[in-house]
């Protein structure tokens, strides 16, 4: 995905067990923050028809 | 390569008259120049309509799913591997196979010969290394034969098939001193902007007409995403976004199994690269794992193993 140009800090992997619920708290916290000081998506974002 | 036509028409008529396949998959004589187009065989009669040169560069594994007749099929490098991917996914079954395999000294581009050639080319023929290019105004030039070749060609390290029943000539000399990466790193080495940028200009020109996929032996599927109506994955028009997903998404479900055959780049009317996506994956597959698509029947590909110490540092 970084290849195809989508910023490295978009896209997030982790692999978490259903009993770890401070890793799980953790990651989301961590992913929004990053996520959020990208901004949001401008690019592949489909333009809808005004007129349905 | 030129020289291996009569004895490719000689193993098929063999094939036929010994009723020891039901059919032969190889090619004949296109209508225009360049362009050979399989050429599905049944009687050993007509067998000499089968030729083989340098323009043989579409993949004939495409043309093996879906089939219950015994088959014998020609198979430079590229088209065995694809063969051997078909066999490990349980396309078509070993035993119903006859492969002939065919050592390849490389495809001619034919876009690149149009584009060099000024004029109307009327026929194409080659020697040993040199492409012979008759023009309709009687002229005719030559080309090195190395020069012209279809970018996977002159970057191919396999071109000696990796299964074969019987083969139609000595194996060839691999080429050993090829950089088989260099444009991959050049886009690698882009900043993410740079790369948005780079891929929007690359699939700009895609018209959609899927030739990329139907040409593609490992796409298929019997219904594509992109024809999938229920739900509909992909939007249909020519907005650029769904261009880009469908050339993105297609190149992912080619992961770990393109064995950069070229059929894709080849067969799209407007000249597309989209190799550029599969080449990023094969070369991920190779440094992370190792792994090279359809060399051998024993080993499970790299996305269908799991192993301890395989490279995971993209999971937090």
């Amino acid at each position: 995905m970084e290849y195809m140009g989508v910023e490295p800090d978009r896209l997030h992997f982790s692999w978490i067990s259903s009993a770890e619920s401070t890793k799980f708290v953790e990651v989301v916290s961590e992913i929004t923050e990053k996520v959020k000081a990208l901004g949001p998506n401008t690019h592949y974002v489909k333009k809808e028809a005004k007129v349905a | 390569m030129i020289a291996y036509t009569d004895k490719v028409r000689q193993i098929a008529r063999r094939l036929l008259e010994e009723s020891r396949v039901e059919m032969v998959i190889g090619f004949r004589k296109g209508s225009q120049p360049m362009m050979n187009e399989p050429c599905f065989i049944r009687k050993a009669e007509d067998a000499d309509k089968l030729v083989w040169d340098g323009n043989c560069g579409i993949n004939l594994a495409n043309y093996l799913t879906g089939r219950n007749e015994k088959i014998a099929v020609f198979a430079k490098g590229c088209d065995s591997r694809n063969i051997v991917t078909h066999i490990i996914e349980n396309k078509v079954q070993r035993d119903k196979l006859v492969i002939v395999g065919v050592p390849c000294t490389g495809m001619i581009d034919k876009r690149l010969v149009a584009s060099r050639t000024e004029g109307e080319i009327e026929s194409v023929g080659e020697n040993a290394d040199k492409v012979v290019v008759k023009l309709s105004d009687g002229g005719s030039l030559e080309y090195d034969r190395r020069e012209v070749l279809q970018g996977n060609c002159a970057l191919c390290v396999h071109r000696n098939p990796v299964i074969y029943d019987e083969l139609v000539a000595d194996l060839v000399e691999e080429q050993t001193d090829v950089d088989r990466w260099a444009d991959v790193r050049e886009i690698e080495e882009m900043d993410t902007e740079q790369r948005r940028r780079f891929f929007e200009d690359l699939l700009a020109p895609c018209i959609r007409c899927y030739a990329c996929r139907n040409a593609c032996p490992l796409c298929y599927c019997p219904t594509c995403f992109v024809d999938e109506s229920k739900p509909q994955w992909l939007g249909k028009g020519q907005d650029q976004i769904d261009i880009q997903t469908f050339h993105f998404l297609r190149a992912f479900h080619c992961a770990g199994r393109c064995t950069d055959c070229g059929a894709c780049q080849r067969a799209c009317p407007v000249g597309i690269n989209m190799r550029l996506l599969t080449k990023k994956l094969e070369k991920d597959c190779f440094e992370m794992y190792r792994w090279e698509a359809g060399m051998t029947l024993d080993q499970r590909p790299a996305l269908d193993t799991y192993k301890p110490d395989d490279p995971q540092g993209f999971i937090k």
